[in-house]
């Protein structure tokens, strides 16, 4: 899923300061499922941030709605009522969400409430961590089904660098699994670790962002 | 046997000597001065100079503009180029460019993260966007592709072939130790000419790495040069065994140097004999020498392995057809 983590409470506030009407719009997908932009979080928001304007003398009515998609136009259209009765809104969504807002009402401002950070699978309670990067030149069954573009702080095709800690570690944090080590286990467990002796040549970026941002038509779909 | 850059380093291993590379750190400013002074203090004690580029992360004169202060100084440089900061675009033209300058041997390195930049000290950037276009390892096969197929990589021709001896960098304790004889052969395969290792203190344990990759044929087709750095106290090699990986320090190493009066001569005496035990390891045709911002104790050190005065190849051009692969 696509992970967001919250902003700090101080950039909001200064983000918000001498608006009068705000509506908090909150995401019942990704962003609920890590607990950055769901209705919960939009509820435990919104007095927070009223109480710490009201102490920086900005006092500030707020409005609350979490729909089920900000990334769906039929779900961001539940927002057009509460709209037009705010200065601003800010969205709790990833920032594809955020964006939809802001394009389906150009009239108001929008502001991010978090950070969209990656696209990750929770691995355990409270732990999400990158899986995809979306490079758009997937090689994973090259790899069993481990990712380095998006696992490895180097995104390395051919295998770890020097920086591998004794523990199996990423230099990089101490905390994150060097996934080139990951590949090699689970190579040996296969009994194929001399697979990973091919030379594998530089990637093709022209499929993500770096020919251009994506556009993806499909004819077959059009009206 | 046809020469692939007719470097120096390449003529010294050609002929079946022994080689010596140092370390110079560029400085962190447009002074070239620094280099200079390396330059005389270590002229004629090491076949080649490697020139870091932008090491851990932290901004310093570029390896480029470094190697050619060596070359105006008459001292061979190995031009490290890592693929941290430049795409696939940048670095070519980077080769190209160094190539015009004279620059022909160049180490090709990923690069240390410029999250785990700088180890305290300085700031660096961890807030800077990393390229990784391609690894270090398609960087040798770019290298490779430029010198033998005058091509890049698009299989674009060049004008001319860019003459280039290719190393790569081997950090064989490092986890996962199984797959590193792996990875080595993979950087020949790609394209390394030399090899210059992570620094070597457990001796036993990197001859046992060596022997496995000499089982494989690999020290047949590539120049190992043993990574040595000069230890100056007990606690510079607590730190390097404990946080930098692929490090591994015996422990009663340590306990020497915490035991000696005088820790830096100490250190001094390890590094002599650490030359001198990979020296005899067969499949070692070399070693590179760091002695971190302290270079000024490599002459002595080099001296007194019994490694002066560097070959001087133009007055034994006979012994380079019958030195090769010992």
């Amino acid at each position: 899923m696509i992970i967001a983590e919250a902003k700090p409470i101080l950039e909001l506030v200064q983000q918000l300061a001498g608006l009068r009407r705000v509506l908090i719009a909150g995401c019942g997908c990704c962003v609920a499922e890590c607990a950055a932009g769901g209705e919960r979080e939009v509820e435990t928001l919104a007095p927070l941030l009223r109480m710490a304007l009201q102490v920086e003398g900005h006092p500030l009515e707020i409005l609350t709605k979490t729909v089920e998609r900000q990334c769906e136009w039929e779900f961001v259209e539940e927002l057009a009522e509460l709209v037009p009765k705010v200065d601003a809104v800010l969205s709790l969504a990833c920032g594809i969400g955020v964006q939809a807002v802001a394009e389906r009402f150009p009239d108001v401002l929008v502001y991010p409430g978090v950070n969209t950070t990656s696209l990750a699978l929770r691995e355990e309670a409270g732990l999400w961590v990158a899986r995809c990067q979306a490079c758009g030149d997937c090689r994973l069954g090259e790899t069993f089904g481990l990712c380095p573009v998006a696992r490895c702080a180097k995104s390395l095709q051919n295998g770890p660098c020097g920086g591998t800690r004794k523990n199996g570690k990423c230099e990089v944090d101490e905390n994150l699994d060097c996934v080139w080590n990951l590949i090699v286990e689970r190579a040996i467990a296969r009994g194929q670790l001399e697979t990973l002796l091919r030379v594998r040549p530089p990637k093709d970026w022209s499929n993500s962002h770096h020919g251009g941002p994506k556009q993806m038509l499909r004819e077959d779909l059009r009206p | 046997m046809k020469l692939r850059s007719g470097s120096r380093l390449e003529r010294v291993l050609t002929a079946g000597h022994f080689a010596v590379t140092v370390e110079v750190g560029p400085p962190q400013g447009p002074n070239p001065e620094p280099i200079r002074r390396k330059a005389e203090l270590l002229r004629g004690v090491a076949d080649a100079y490697n020139v870091t580029d932008n090491q851990t992360a932290v901004v310093r004169l570029s390896s480029i503009a470094g190697a050619k202060l060596l070359l105006e100084a008459g001292l061979e440089p190995v031009m490290q180029m890592t693929v941290r900061d430049r795409n696939r675009i940048a670095l070519q033209s980077d080769l190209l460019g160094a190539s015009a300058l004279g620059i022909k041997n160049c180490l090709c390195l990923s690069g240390d993260h410029q999250k785990a930049s700088a180890a305290g000290k300085l700031k660096g950037h961890p807030g800077a966007k990393n390229v990784y276009d391609v690894d270090s390892i398609q960087l040798l096969a770019i290298l490779k592709g430029l010198r033998d197929q005058a091509v890049q990589l698009s299989g674009d021709p060049i004008e001319q072939p860019s003459p280039f001896f290719i190393g790569a960098a081997w950090t064989p304790l490092a986890t996962p130790e199984s797959f590193r004889t792996l990875r080595l052969a993979k950087k020949i395969e790609a394209g390394a000419d030399f090899i210059q290792t992570q620094a070597v203190f457990d001796v036993a344990r990197f001859a046992a790495a060596v022997a496995k990759a000499r089982e494989r044929g690999l020290c047949e087709r590539v120049a190992i040069l043993a990574g040595i750095i000069v230890p100056r106290s007990a606690r510079m090699l607590r730190y390097l065994n404990e946080h930098v990986p692929g490090v591994e320090v015996p422990e009663e190493m340590i306990r020497r140097l915490e035991a000696a009066p005088q820790p830096a001569a100490e250190g001094k005496k390890i590094a002599q004999e650490l030359i001198a035990a990979v020296r005899v390891i067969p499949g070692v045709r070399g070693v590179h020498l760091q002695a971190i911002e302290n270079e000024a104790v490599l002459p002595e050190i080099i001296a007194s392995a019994d490694l002066l005065p560097r070959p001087d190849l133009d007055a034994e051009p006979a012994r380079a057809a019958a030195g090769r692969n010992r």
